[in-house]
């Protein structure tokens, strides 16, 4: 029969083909990338530019880290303060003068040495009032550099970063600031190379084309090779890196993977050394059967709800504390969100820089009760039933869900779910046109200040109606302290007002969760995920 | 024909307009802007920004200076980002999806021609019930179901083929031209087994077979070319869909083409990149009915091309 002959045929050939492509399949990234020390990390998404003084996520971070090095460089455990572009520098007794002595050796990409006018150019082009960049705040510490990227001065002389000699890089700040230095670790304060910029723009120019590959000058440890755009990012090493001698890595190639499941089947498919994230429904799969492959540890961020402190009734601070009582913090990490978060009673993460707060919102559902009575709703009666406002995303429908639930078996209110995409839900709490609304916060820096400061009267993230002119003077004050001890004092007293007016409720702090192949090496936790490159290196399983 | 194609050209200017306004407006009305984010942008900051895309300027004139600008190919800048113009991600991401498509048009046409010939050949029989059925599955199972199923299989348990990619690595293509074709195949097989029905009941078809020409005869020569016209009317349609619908398939098998950028952009405001995408997609669609139309005519020479010559 013509027929079955031709589909034996047809078959047959289906499946030398496949066993064709079945073979390319033990040449997986991992395996290939150890031997060849080349790093395949799923990045999230694509970035939305590789420019250090106009991005704003992680995902563009991740790539600068490897292009870029600002005056210093954080320990890979600690975080703590290593020399970068600089190799030492020096403070002033009052603390509000640093300077900075650029290492020597240290070298753009193209063998150009790096200046103390590299930085001061850099900074400058931060400032730029017409470039816009959301992160000049950043160096609002320096002196006059707020009135310069306002436009209140011209004259960037003014502005505190001067360059003392060729290697000599002198910063005069407002006030001590203690984590200066953290800082001073954002990519937004990394230099870029001036000739570059010069030569494909304007200082202020946005869209200037000197991030693409082939035109990237960087003094990181790494440069760009490709980018193909929602493809994959390519940087090699970069051989003029002053500490090229410690670098492992020959190459790290970036993958932006939008969809969690996709990042997650590639990780097991060994196409990825590293993942971004863990879609929340494996993680206790992988906790129980592959415990070694997962990584959770703090992050430095609070996953918290805001009060609209205009509406009615939250208005009233008993029905904020009798909602904030009633919720079991350690309910929702164990049954809806299992990954590894730690239950928050307070807005700052705790151990920031050694600061961790002392007030805490209680869980008591008892006390709740009576103040919700207090405030004339007994057992709920009369209440409103307004709305619980989230954007759209399942992890947080969870987490609305199990509030929703809490608060309608202990305080007997019942509320609505309402979900909005991320741009209206955005517009809708900057509008303040909410009741209860979800919220998060990551510190840009390890302080304190990074969240506290956000709650100030008029603050553009305040976004609650909160005002308090105390705590507005306690991190005033902060902000001038010259001790550490009396710094954290006023914090203290700070999120002891939080707790006390509950402008928000925290839920809990954040975890970083991600896969991790066992073949990487020199890749350590820390509070704001952060992993320098030049320290990792990748290990066959067999070599262990 | 040339008039029909140039009169056919001509009514897709207004139909294009129409779509570039209501698009410039709808993107406009929809809440939060381009520039909205956790952390907030400082007013100063943010009314730069608005002063540099002119999104203070009254929005008639934003439209006027985006038509001109549009006519001669400048779709500007994206928002989100701003190193790229819109035109330049379009033909970044545009011939990956091209390919994807064309595969997926190959995958559904082979299967689902090949099914729908076997169901008309026997019709009421195990040979027509199991293709239609398995058409009515491919039909109902989403992208997003078949996707991830295929991948588990033949990915992840089998290891025959690679899950992500486009063209890194051999067979990386086969899994996602696949998933993105079934459902057309589904759809396909169900016109041909109709088309065909219809014309094996035809008095010219009885008159060959009585006159003893052969059934392979009687089926590709004589059945076929009017069999498959209802397939050739879905074409176009279907590959317009298919381009404009791999958003999917791109985003679960990690493609770069250009349907993950059209959803992002609408998710970002990226008010630029939107109306890019929305006026390219539109622009295909209304080319590939354009051939679907006139293929059509070609092999069906009862319709006429409207013109009463």
């Amino acid at each position: 029969m013509p027929w079955q002959q031709t589909a034996r045929l047809l078959s047959l050939a289906a499946l030398s083909f496949l066993h064709l492509t079945s073979c390319g399949q033990t040449n997986n990234n991992v395996t290939i990338g150890t031997q060849d020390q080349v790093l395949h990390i799923g990045n999230s998404t694509e970035p939305q530019g590789l420019d250090p003084h106009l991005v704003t996520g992680v995902p563009e971070h991740n790539i600068i880290a490897a292009l870029l090095e600002g005056l210093v460089t954080e320990e890979p455990k600690t975080l703590e303060p290593l020399p970068g572009a600089a190799n030492n520098w020096s403070i002033s007794s009052d603390q509000t003068v640093y300077t900075f002595h650029i290492n020597p050796l240290a070298r753009w990409s193209n063998g150009d040495s790096v200046t103390a006018a590299d930085f001061v150019y850099s900074w400058q082009r931060l400032l730029m009032p017409d470039l816009a960049a959301e992160y000049a705040y950043q160096l609002f510490v320096l002196k006059n550099a707020e009135a310069f990227n306002k436009g209140e001065i011209d004259d960037f002389t003014q502005v505190g970063v001067k360059a003392i000699g060729r290697l000599t890089l002198r910063v005069e700040l407002n006030a001590p600031t203690p984590y200066f230095l953290s800082l001073l670790t954002h990519y937004s304060t990394f230099p870029v190379h001036r000739k570059t910029i010069e030569a494909f723009g304007d200082i202020d120019d946005p869209g200037s084309l000197w991030t693409r590959a082939g035109n990237y000058v960087g003094n990181g440890p790494f440069q760009l090779t490709e980018w193909a755009l929602n493809r994959i990012i390519r940087v090699e090493k970069n051989p003029h890196y002053w500490d090229a001698k410690i670098v492992r890595l020959n190459e790290i190639r970036f993958y932006p993977i939008d969809n969690l499941t996709t990042e997650e089947r590639m990780f097991r498919s060994k196409a990825l050394h590293l993942t971004s994230t863990v879609p929340s429904e494996k993680i206790a799969d992988y906790l129980n059967t592959k415990p070694h492959l997962i990584s959770i540890s703090p992050y430095l961020g609070t996953y918290f709800y805001r009060f609209n402190l205009n509406k009615l009734p939250l208005n009233d601070v008993r029905v904020r504390q009798a909602l904030a009582m009633s919720i079991d913090r350690e309910k929702i990490i164990s049954a809806v969100v299992k990954g590894g978060q730690i239950p928050a009673y307070n807005l700052t993460p705790a151990n920031t820089l050694g600061f961790t707060p002392k007030a805490a919102i209680p869980f008591d559902v008892e006390g709740a009760k009576a103040l919700l009575a207090a405030a004339g709703y007994p057992n709920g009666e009369n209440f409103p039933a307004f709305e619980i406002l989230y954007n759209t995303n399942e992890g947080h429908r969870k987490i609305a869900v199990a509030l929703q639930q809490m608060w309608k078996q202990a305080l007997g209110i019942e509320l609505i779910l309402y979900n909005q995409d991320w741009k209206s839900y955005l517009s809708t709490v900057n509008n303040m046109d909410y009741h209860i609304a979800r919220a998060s916060w990551i510190g840009d820096y390890v302080d304190p200040n990074s969240f506290l400061d956000m709650f100030v009267t008029e603050g553009t993230n305040n976004r609650t109606g909160f005002s308090s002119p105390e705590y507005d003077q306690l991190i005033r004050d902060a902000s001038v302290a010259t001790s550490k001890q009396q710094r954290f004092e006023l914090f203290q007293r700070a999120e002891k007002i939080l707790v006390e007016q509950v402008p928000i409720i925290p839920i809990y702090t954040y975890a970083s969760i991600y896969l991790k192949a066992p073949q990487v090496r020199g890749w350590y936790n820390n509070v704001l995920d952060h992993h320098p490159y030049k320290y990792v290196y990748l290990q066959s399983e067999v070599a262990n | 024909m040339l008039r029909f194609i140039f009169w056919r050209i001509l009514q897709a200017i207004p139909v294009l307009l129409v779509v570039i306004a209501v698009t410039f407006t709808l993107i406009r009305q929809a809440p939060g802007g381009p520039f909205d984010s956790e952390k907030a942008v400082s007013p100063y900051v943010l009314e730069k920004l608005n002063e540099r895309y002119h999104l203070n300027d009254p929005i008639h004139i934003q439209f006027i200076d985006y038509v001109g600008n549009a006519i001669q190919g400048d779709f500007g800048p994206s928002f989100k980002y701003p190193t790229r113009s819109v035109s330049e991600m379009i033909l970044t991401g545009l011939p990956i999806t091209f390919e994807l498509a064309i595969n997926a048009m190959v995958v559904a046409l082979v299967i689902g021609i090949t099914a729908g010939l076997l169901a008309a050949l026997r019709p009421n029989t195990a040979q027509d019930y199991l293709p239609m059925s398995a058409a009515m599955i491919g039909i109902c199972m989403p992208s997003f179901l078949m996707g991830p199923i295929l991948v588990l299989i033949f990915g992840l348990t089998l290891q025959w083929l690679p899950i992500s990619g486009w063209g890194y690595a051999p067979g990386d293509k086969i899994l996602p031209s696949i998933t993105l074709g079934t459902t057309y195949a589904a759809y396909i097989a169900r016109l041909t087994r109709g088309g065909m029905l219809d014309v094996l009941s035809q008095d010219y078809i009885r008159t060959a077979r009585a006159k003893g020409v052969p059934e392979y005869q009687i089926i590709l020569k004589h059945s076929l070319r009017g069999g498959l016209l209802p397939v050739v009317t879905f074409l176009g349609p279907a590959m317009a869909g298919l381009l404009s619908g791999s958003f999917v398939i791109e985003t679960i098998f990690q493609i770069p083409g250009l349907g993950r950028f059209y959803v992002q952009a609408a998710f970002n405001r990226d008010y630029t990149m939107i109306m890019g995408t929305t006026i390219f997609f539109s622009m295909l669609i209304i080319l590939f009915n354009l051939l679907s139309d006139i293929i059509t005519v070609y092999l069906n020479p009862r319709l006429s091309y409207g013109d009463k010559h």
